[in-house]
């Protein structure tokens, strides 16, 4: 039943969604022959309509996924950028808190956007804010369950991370950027010069951004993928001989970045 | 992951009961650098509004931005004048502002 | 009466999750995140909230715990804004799953779409997009209607829409191809009389005629809203359907008379871009409560006379 109207490029009872939609994301094209205006009306600005629906909520999309971002770049910048991005990587999903995972990678090569390497990494550290502030609702691990671990058996110890849990590493100080231009405050020069990772949690309601110390990044994403305490406190300290894993304990905890913790088992994970 | 060394249990148990006490308040940090790492580190950011709502209304219709096709990006530097680019003063030479594109700007 | 409006899925041997608040001759708003403390200081409010479904379909999170608090103390509408109903491509089965499971856990009052569509292919296009009103259109929109139907255990309410065009192919009017989805599927109709006002200033017609033809017996919901003004390639007024300021005086007499015609249906006010202060929107609530309760009891749903 369906193929034949799916290969006509003809007329059909169902080719109107054919018609209507190459135009809405490409300007240059003609609207439809298929629509008009009332008593034979002209129907450019009409279907212009649509064109501006599809177009400029695809941009506000954009703009409230990525506030910061549109912040350093200023509105008309981070329009034009978005504008680019909406006509060639239109949403698959309807769900409009899913669009955008392409846009970081975008920025990254966007021509005029070269002079901020920066500006991607602030792009998916907002990404990932959004993805857990609707993540998965579950209970961070209780201090009491690390607690509880013999320590014979804690280098074998593995990690169920929290749904909200994301890592983003940045070559820049791409936290600090963030930080300074996600609110409304003033933003002044930043004093950071040092490469900056961030993790990314959601324990309760709020999403909470941190700066992660050295080796801290190293450490949770062994833990993340699985990898036992003993082998992701050695990764870590292999990749920075800084890395302070007191400190890092005491943050994974804090910051709610895990749910559960199992021992030998595959129960972990 | 093929991290061959591990580190020992000892450690491991020093390095947890060090951070549960101070993780539950119940003790300084040992290092001020902990601190320093986590607190500074920490930016809660509130959302109140949710981003990237669905909604039935339509768009401001005046705009030209469905159909307009100038590539007003040539002109790049000179709209991130509305940005925090400018005021940032990232350290650095390859922080600096956007200069001007000598490109030609297709319409 | 009408008893598409009301009552979600009883009988079913689920436990229910929250109280069943009635919608019946009530006053409601879009809820917006932002109002959320306001409205919770403010306690219960004598109105039902309407939620855009989609918004609501990621796992976890605020959204989930604000809607949570709302339907504890409201009646809740859920009205999907992108299952593109109107579309000639099957539906999004995995999307219609989301759907059942947000009804499922919040057991709304109203749930309701679009005649419109807003995917084809691969591409979601988020804007209600028209189509064309024959008997194959009208056919292919049942079987969706239908299938929603089945799926989620109840009926629907199917939403008329603004539009800007029209489709030389059409051969039934907006309100025909409507009654007869009604004799079709069993859905009902959520009324926008706002579109019904942007719809006929921008086609040319009499928005009093089509409310005329209009199946009222069948609405189980009404909304109200404001748009925007522009003009067509004549110089002509064009009218948006903008959602961004309160409800026009036309569009408010157009209410006025319809609920004397109907008696009291549900009745929400959307404003979903630059979002007043909640006062600001619970006040245009307020004003649609006074018209319905100023109707209330004066008229019978069945008792149905020409508008004019």
């Amino acid at each position: 039943m369906r193929s034949a109207e799916q290969h006509g490029r003809g007329i059909t009872p169902f080719s109107y969604a054919d018609d209507f939609t190459p135009a809405l994301l490409d300007p240059e094209r003609a609207a439809p022959a298929a629509v008009r205006g009332p008593n034979g009306k002209a129907a450019k600005k009409r279907y212009d309509v649509y064109r501006n629906n599809v177009t400029v909520s695809l941009i506000d999309a954009l703009a409230a996924v990525f506030p910061a971002t549109q912040r350093i770049t200023g509105t008309d910048f981070f329009r034009a950028m978005a504008r680019f991005h909406v006509r060639a990587t239109p949403p698959t999903s309807p769900l409009l808190f899913e669009y955008g995972r392409d846009f970081p990678d975008f920025i990254e090569n966007y021509e005029y956007a070269r002079q901020m390497p920066w500006l991607m990494d602030v792009a998916r550290i907002e990404r990932a804010w959004l993805d857990a502030y609707h993540a998965a609702d579950a209970e961070p691990l209780p201090p009491e369950s690390l607690a509880a671990v013999p320590a014979p058996r804690l280098a074998d110890a593995v990690l169920t991370p929290h749904p909200s849990t994301r890592i983003l590493r940045s070559r820049f100080p791409a936290v600090s950027i963030f930080a300074a231009n996600r609110g409304d405050g003033p933003v002044g020069p930043i004093d950071a010069v040092e490469p900056e990772d961030a993790l990314v949690t959601r324990p309760h309601l709020e999403v909470i951004i941190r700066r992660l110390p050295p080796g801290g990044a190293i450490f949770l994403m062994h833990l993340i993928e699985g990898g036992s305490l003993g082998m992701a406190a050695a990764a870590a300290l292999e990749e920075s001989p800084q890395f302070d894993l007191t400190a890092n304990i005491a943050g994974m905890v804090g910051a709610g970045a895990f749910t559960a913790i199992g021992g030998d088992e595959n129960d972990g994970h | 992951m093929s991290i061959r060394s591990t580190v020992s249990s000892a450690f491991l148990a020093s390095a947890v009961a060090t951070a549960l006490a101070s993780a539950a308040g119940a003790a300084p940090l040992s290092q001020e650098q902990v601190k320093e790492a986590m607190d500074k580190g920490m930016e809660k950011c509130y959302g109140v509004a949710m981003a990237g709502q669905n909604d039935c209304a339509a768009g401001p219709g005046t705009t030209c931005q469905g159909t307009s096709t100038v590539d007003y990006q040539g002109n790049a530097w000179k709209f991130v004048d509305g940005g925090t680019c400018a005021t940032m003063k990232l350290p650095g030479d390859r922080m600096g502002s956007p200069e001007p594109l000598t490109r030609d700007v297709p319409s | 009466m009408n008893d598409l409006t009301a009552h979600p899925a009883r009988g079913a041997s689920e436990a229910s999750c929250f109280p069943a608040h009635a919608t019946e001759g009530l006053a409601g708003t879009s809820f917006k995140h932002e109002h959320l403390p306001a409205i919770l200081a403010a306690g219960r409010q004598h109105c039902f909230f309407e939620v855009h479904a989609e918004n609501y379909m990621g796992a976890g999170g605020p959204p989930h715990d604000a809607l949570t608090r709302i339907r504890r103390d409201h009646p809740v509408s859920l009205h999907g804004v992108c299952m593109s109903i109107g579309g000639p491509q099957p539906l999004d089965k995995a999307h219609l799953g989301r759907f059942k499971s947000l009804i499922g856990r919040y057991e709304p009052a109203l749930v309701s779409e679009h005649l419109a569509w807003s995917t084809h292919e691969t591409t979601f296009y988020n804007d209600l997009l028209p189509l064309p009103y024959t008997p194959a259109t009208l056919t292919r929109v049942a079987d969706h209607v239908d299938e929603v139907q089945e799926a989620i255990g109840r009926p629907i309410l199917m939403e008329n829409p603004s539009t800007y065009v029209l489709f030389a192919e059409s051969t039934m009017s907006e309100t025909a191809f409507l009654r007869e989805l009604v004799r079709r599927t069993g859905c009902g109709l959520l009324l926008d009389i706002n579109n019904v006002f942007v719809s006929a200033t921008n086609q040319g017609y009499s928005a009093l005629d089509y409310l005329a033809d209009f199946p009222l017996e069948h609405v189980g919901e009404i909304h109200l809203a404001g748009h925007a003004e522009q003009s067509d390639d004549e110089g002509e007024l064009l009218l948006i359907d903008s959602h961004d300021g309160p409800v026009a005086d036309a569009v408010w007499k157009l209410f006025d008379r319809v609920i004397g015609r109907s008696g009291p249906i549900p009745t929400l006010v959307e404003w979903d871009s630059a979002i007043p202060d909640w006062p600001v929107l619970k006040a245009e609530a307020e004003a649609a409560q006074a018209i319905l309760d100023r109707h209330a009891g004066s008229t019978t749903r069945e008792k149905v006379h020409a508008v004019g």
